[in-house]
């Protein structure tokens, strides 16, 4: 025990891990924000679909050789999602069947313009990283750091700004339309979000394993509270909480980042699940 | 001048028109049951009065005020609301979603209103309960509270009692009957239900091959309420 906290301390007197809590921890927060949100309206899998378009981008940008590729993959994947939502109202191939399309689709590109095109040496590891994530959270440098930080901030201010009307478009969209809410703009500005998420997000825990960010604290704080607001609240919580947990032990054991912060967060659904069992009892 | 009007007012979608010169009007303090069998046009016609929905001719008029403070909407129930996780407090509020412009938080007064509201629907005790743990009917005083927190004047409501049981309907009918004698609110009821139209309403617009619009005692006595009736056995 006592060797692992001296390796703790010894990790957290490098700037390196700072960065790589700093940024986990603000990516976990914003991805759980819209995740009550996305579960309730039934789109739990917009986020997959949109970082599997994001993966897409990324091989697009690797190809391209883009510097500067974050900027590039971000308008891709806003435009899908508009894109997405736009189909989801009325068109021939519905909400479920397009996002499935979309997701696979782009996969499929992605792997084949990186397999054609790649210049790397290490191609499966190149595919495995942006699939599961990569290590890359511990070669952040300052800068990456900064953009993370003001996206983050960006999206936690929009959210609490819209918030109630948010939850007005979730809980009722046809009674807010009635009333006079743009649901079609907030609509617009979910898909919005969801998209800077998951770019941001795409670094922390790949493109396989974002939807895990998202809906994993919703569900968990569900099973508990019962109020729109303790239900987000708490949700935030825990996937700070999570994702704070999932990185230490993860450098400690020198487990794959993604990976680990996701199992913590299946472990305090199933500790959520058994609490909601008991307090609805009681 | 009457608080809502329509004058030769066609509807449809899909440039399809499925109902044909539809004239009737609603004063303050009326209590209007619209009914027809499905697929007559008659959530068209709700749409198109909400003014969701453009019609294909025709239009429908409102007086100053009602333009101003605009229509309360009881919404049929969707999927999504069964097991959301909002508080009764946190639904009612969201009725005060203001459409002229954009304040992102809720203000003392709409706070009030909401307290009012609520304490008109006799939720008091039921403030901070989880929606989804409410009976159906608790649920549909909830929307009626939240309907009211939008538009104090008119209330618009699309099969409030579907789902419910025979028991919890009667008393959602008389919670409705209340507010429409008791506080002068204007009901505009969709509904199935021709027994309900015929005891409580004052006015029945009826959409269907024929259409009628006219008084309780009109339709009582008219053709289509004895073929409706018919209708209604056989099926």
């Amino acid at each position: 025990m006592a060797e692992l906290i001296s390796k703790l301390t010894l990790y957290m007197s490098y700037p390196f891990v700072w960065y790589a809590v700093i940024v986990g921890v603000l990516i976990a927060l914003c991805s759980s924000l819209l995740g009550v949100t996305l579960v309730l309206k039934r789109f739990s899998f917009i986020g997959d679909g949109l970082s599997h378009v994001a993966f897409g981008a990324m091989a697009i940008a690797a190809v391209l050789n883009l510097s500067n590729n974050i900027f590039f993959v971000l308008a891709v994947t806003v435009i899908c999602a508009i894109l997405l939502l736009r189909t989801g109202r009325n068109t021939k191939i519905k909400g479920d069947a397009s996002i499935a399309m979309i997701s696979v689709g782009a996969l499929a590109v992605g792997y084949l313009l990186m397999n054609i095109f790649s210049t790397s040496s290490n191609l499966s590891g190149d595919v495995c990283s942006t699939l599961f994530g990569s290590t890359s959270i511990l070669t952040l440098t300052g800068v990456e750091v900064w953009v993370c930080a003001v996206l983050s901030i960006l999206v936690v201010a929009v959210f609490i700004i819209f918030y109630n009307k948010i939850f007005a478009v979730t809980f009722d969209e046809s009674f807010a339309e009635a009333v006079g809410t743009h649901t079609g703009f907030y609509n617009l500005l979910i898909a919005i979000i969801i998209a800077f998420i998951i770019v941001i997000a795409m670094n922390l825990v790949g493109s396989l394993l974002i939807s895990a960010l998202v809906i994993f604290p919703a569900l968990s704080a569900m099973r508990v509270f019962k109020s729109f607001k303790s239900v987000t609240i708490c949700s935030a919580c825990i996937a700070v909480f999570c994702s704070l947990f999932g990185i230490i032990i993860s450098i400690m054991f020198s487990a794959p980042v993604g990976a680990t912060i996701v199992a913590v967060d299946i472990f305090m659904f199933f500790v959520f699940m058994v609490l909601g069992k008991f307090c609805g009892k009681a | 001048m009457p608080q809502l009007s329509c004058k030769k007012l066609c509807l449809g979608y899909d440039g399809r028109e499925i109902v044909h010169n539809l004239n009737f009007s609603v004063e303050k303090g009326d209590y209007l049951i619209i009914i027809g069998e499905n697929g007559s046009g008659k959530t068209t016609l709700m749409k198109t009065i909400l003014g969701l929905q453009p019609p294909v001719r025709g239009k429908v008029e409102t007086d100053d005020k009602l333009k101003k403070n605009g229509i309360g909407y009881l919404p049929q129930q969707n999927m999504v609301q069964r097991d959301f996780p909002a508080s009764v407090w946190e639904i009612v509020l969201s009725g005060c979603q203001n459409k002229k412009s954009f304040h992102p938080f809720y203000s003392k007064k709409d706070k009030e209103l909401a307290e009012e509201n609520i304490k008109k629907l006799g939720l008091t005790d039921m403030k901070k309960r989880c929606y989804r743990e409410l009976s159906g009917g608790q649920q549909q005083r909830v929307l009626l509270a939240r309907a009211l927190c939008a538009a104090s004047d008119i209330l618009l409501l699309d099969e409030p009692v579907t789902g419910l049981d025979p028991k919890v309907t009667e008393e959602l009918y008389s919670i409705i009957d209340e507010l429409n004698k008791k506080y002068g609110i204007t009901i505009i009821m969709i509904s199935h239900d021709v027994n309900a139209a015929v005891k409580y309403s004052d006015k029945i617009l009826y959409i269907g091959d024929e259409t009628f619009f006219g008084t309780k005692q009109e339709y009582i006595e008219s053709d289509i309420s004895s073929a409706f009736k018919k209708e209604e056995k056989n099926g």
